[in-house]
């Protein structure tokens, strides 16, 4: 018996039949381990996503990581200054594939508004591959867990990511 | 008998470290387990706010000082405009002053409900930071009702605040001053008598008050050492010397004596919180002050007792719209500088607890 | 050892290129130069200013100006400000005073850093804040930034 949707990833009846990426990508998503690290304002609001309110936890996200080898995210969360910019390429580097990135913050997006000054790099993006972006100084919780659903929905779905040919 | 080859080891905590608070970065040499020696790299949040802020007007700069402190984002904004009023010579009318005080103590609470929550996670005890947290939001929550953010809020201006409390702030707020005091025992009950957080804290850390003459430190850490010495009492700032409260003094000047003091320092918060709403009079919450902001060539040195400790803001005007220097003496700065003294000797465990007391902040520590 | 203040030249909490006097907002600043600074900070201490609370440095057009806030944690009404000026902007030398208080180590590192301004005597003498391969000292007014916006 064949499914509908077969190969979206979203398994329905009584078989599967699509790749094994697209079924390893599910489970992935439904159980992203972050790093444990954080630099300035906005880590407070990943703390309090991470407790009783917000609850992170639920989505299976809360386990923290705080050696980079046994994590898949890495939140690139606060100001990136250009005496951090080496440790963050090194934590990315210790991570084992497949890991994603998400730049969470108005500064690890851009460079905020300290993007005139003179140590700070302008925005995660110009030395890692960044999956999601989380606007906001600080976002609020909602957003951060709005940016690991949005995680979540690509990996699921990498083609949602994709822009088509006809603009 | 063949003689062991020893030797020592060189271990980096942080940045990336789950206990460092942020991004600081401790290098210890270690001998088995005793610490011989270590030394502090900062910097990982250094973001040149004081460059910034010779190329933003003063109004402009008042937003980035919540980014300073900001588990207690007011008190560093407050000192601020503060600094500003006494340069230009403003004076602030009775109700802003009343609110300011009010969302100051909060935010000390806020900034203590994080340390009491983190101190104990430093230790592997994950209850606390929980209940502290649930606090916390309540606090927060009354942010966002009041200055429409929770965490970096832009409410203290320069000549009052923003706009007046609304409605709904104050049965929130007696709503909180009565359920807060049973907490802090609830904390207080987990923590305070908790063996593994007595064994792990007694005698750890000893900073005399020699010492902590010697190494200007102040705030909590200060008092610790059984110096009686808190801005809001030897200089009071707005109107602190309207309010009846104490100053919690210890005098062992360990790391559980850091922790104590500011569980104190939350009751005390709560008492000047209660009587600033019973006496909070009405009139307006803003002084009409010039749209562009030029202060007469002069300078000043301002000083409050922010969450950590004393923040001191040193501000040259130039007569022009942008302050020629602003120097923000940050409390963690100075606070962590004997770190490696009270490192050296103890244990690498001990590192961490000592840290944990100091209670850092790296946006005031590397501006 | 009373009579160190009365010695020194008083000057109101003014930059020098203003030309309107205005009343100053905080004690007096006293001038010191750069040969006599320790024995006035040394003097200081023995009458009671055991806070240095800030050090920090400004600069003006025509000299560097780094700034003492000295209090007393027991005799809480006491105040000073001590100012130290160079003249010499392409290699600002002044006397440390970490040998008096201890707290002056990290804050003069930090105006090592940030402003280029060396303290002679001082146990380790670093950067502090940015890396160790960073070229010039930001806060000087002539550091140009690299202009991105």
């Amino acid at each position: 018996m064949v499914l509908k949707n077969a190969g979206q990833g979203v398994p329905e009846g009584k078989f599967y039949v699509g790749k094994l990426e697209q079924l390893f990508n599910y489970f992935r998503a439904h159980s992203l381990w972050p790093v444990n690290y954080g630099c300035g304002c906005c880590p407070i609001e990943l703390m309090a996503v991470g407790t009783a309110r917000y609850d992170l936890d639920r989505f299976g996200y809360a386990v923290f990581r705080n050696s980079p080898r046994q994590a898949d995210v890495l939140l690139v969360i606060g100001p990136v200054t250009k005496k951090m910019k080496p440790i963050i390429e090194r934590v990315y580097a210790q991570m084992p594939e497949p890991k994603w990135v998400i730049a969470v913050g108005n500064c690890a997006t851009s460079g905020g508004p300290f993007k005139d000054s003179y140590n700070i790099v302008r925005g995660a993006d110009t030395f890692l591959p960044v999956d999601v972006f989380v606007p906001g100084c600080p976002p609020r919780p909602e957003g951060i867990l709005n940016g690991f659903l949005t995680l979540k929905k690509k990996l699921i779905n990498p083609k949602i990511v994709q822009v088509s040919s006809n603009g | 008998m063949a003689i062991l080859k020893t030797e020592e080891f060189t271990v980096n905590i942080g940045p990336q470290h789950p206990s460092t608070h942020g991004g600081f970065h401790v290098v210890v040499n270690l001998d088995g387990e005793t610490v011989t020696d270590a030394y502090c790299v900062a910097g990982y949040l250094h973001r040149g706010l004081e460059k910034i802020a010779e190329s933003r007007t003063y109004a402009q700069f008042a937003p980035y000082c919540a980014r300073l402190d900001y588990l207690g984002a007011q008190n560093p904004a407050l000192g601020y405009v503060q600094t500003v009023e006494k340069l230009m010579g403003i004076e602030v009318p009775e109700r802003a002053e009343y609110i300011r005080i009010i969302l100051a103590e909060l935010a000390r609470v806020a900034s203590h409900l994080v340390f009491v929550g983190s101190f104990a996670l430093d230790f592997n005890g994950w209850t606390p930071i929980i209940y502290c947290f649930r606090d916390r939001e309540k606090v927060l929550d009354m942010f966002d009702m009041v200055c429409g953010q929770r965490l970096t809020t832009s409410y203290m201006r320069i000549g009052g605040v923003a706009d007046d409390l609304p409605e709904e702030f104050f049965p929130a707020i007696r709503k909180f001053l009565d359920e807060m005091p049973a907490c802090i025992d609830e904390y207080d009950g987990i923590l305070t008598g908790n063996e593994i957080l007595i064994g792990r804290c007694k005698g750890v850390g000893i900073l005399t008050a020699e010492q902590a003459k010697d190494w200007g430190i102040s705030g909590p850490n200060l008092r610790a050492t059984g110096i009686n010495y808190d801005i809001r009492k030897v200089e009071p700032y707005g109107i602190y010397d309207r309010f009846d409260f104490e100053v919690p003094v210890g005098t062992a000047g360990d790391t559980y004596e850091r922790y104590l003091m500011r569980v104190a320092e939350l009751r005390q918060s709560l008492r000047i919180i209660e009587q600033a709403v019973n006496a909070l009079p009405e009139g307006p919450v803003r002084t009409k002050v010039p749209k562009v902001l030029k202060p007469e060539p002069g300078e000043v040195y301002h000083r409050i007792e922010s969450n950590k400790g004393e923040l001191g803001f040193y501000m040259v005007s130039d007569g022009s719209d942008k302050p020629y220097r602003l120097h923000i003496r940050g409390p963690s700065f100075v606070n962590v500088a004997p770190l490696p003294e009270l490192a050296r000797g103890g244990n690498i465990q001990d590192v961490i607890a000592v840290l944990a007391s100091i209670d850092i902040v790296l946006g005031e520590m590397d501006r | 050892m009373g009579n160190v203040e009365e010695k020194l030249e008083t000057t109101p909490a003014v930059p020098p290129e203003t030309k309107k006097p205005v009343a100053p907002v905080q004690p007096p600043a006293k001038i010191v130069k750069p040969g006599e600074l320790l024995k006035v900070m040394e003097g200081l201490k023995a009458e009671g200013y055991d806070y240095l609370n800030n050090l920090t440095a400004v600069d003006y057009p025509e000299y560097f100006e780094v700034v003492y806030h000295l209090f007393s944690y027991e005799e809480t009404g006491k105040k000073s400000v001590i100012k130290c000026r160079v003249e010499n902007k392409k290699d600002p030398q002044v006397p440390s005073v970490c040998s008096v208080w201890n707290s002056a180590n990290w804050q003069e590192r930090e105006v090592y850093d940030l402003m280029g301004v060396t303290f002679t005597g001082h146990p380790n003498l670093k950067r502090i804040l940015l890396t160790d391969d960073f070229v010039g000292h930001p806060l000087r007014k002539d550091y140009q930034l690299d202009g991105e916006v």
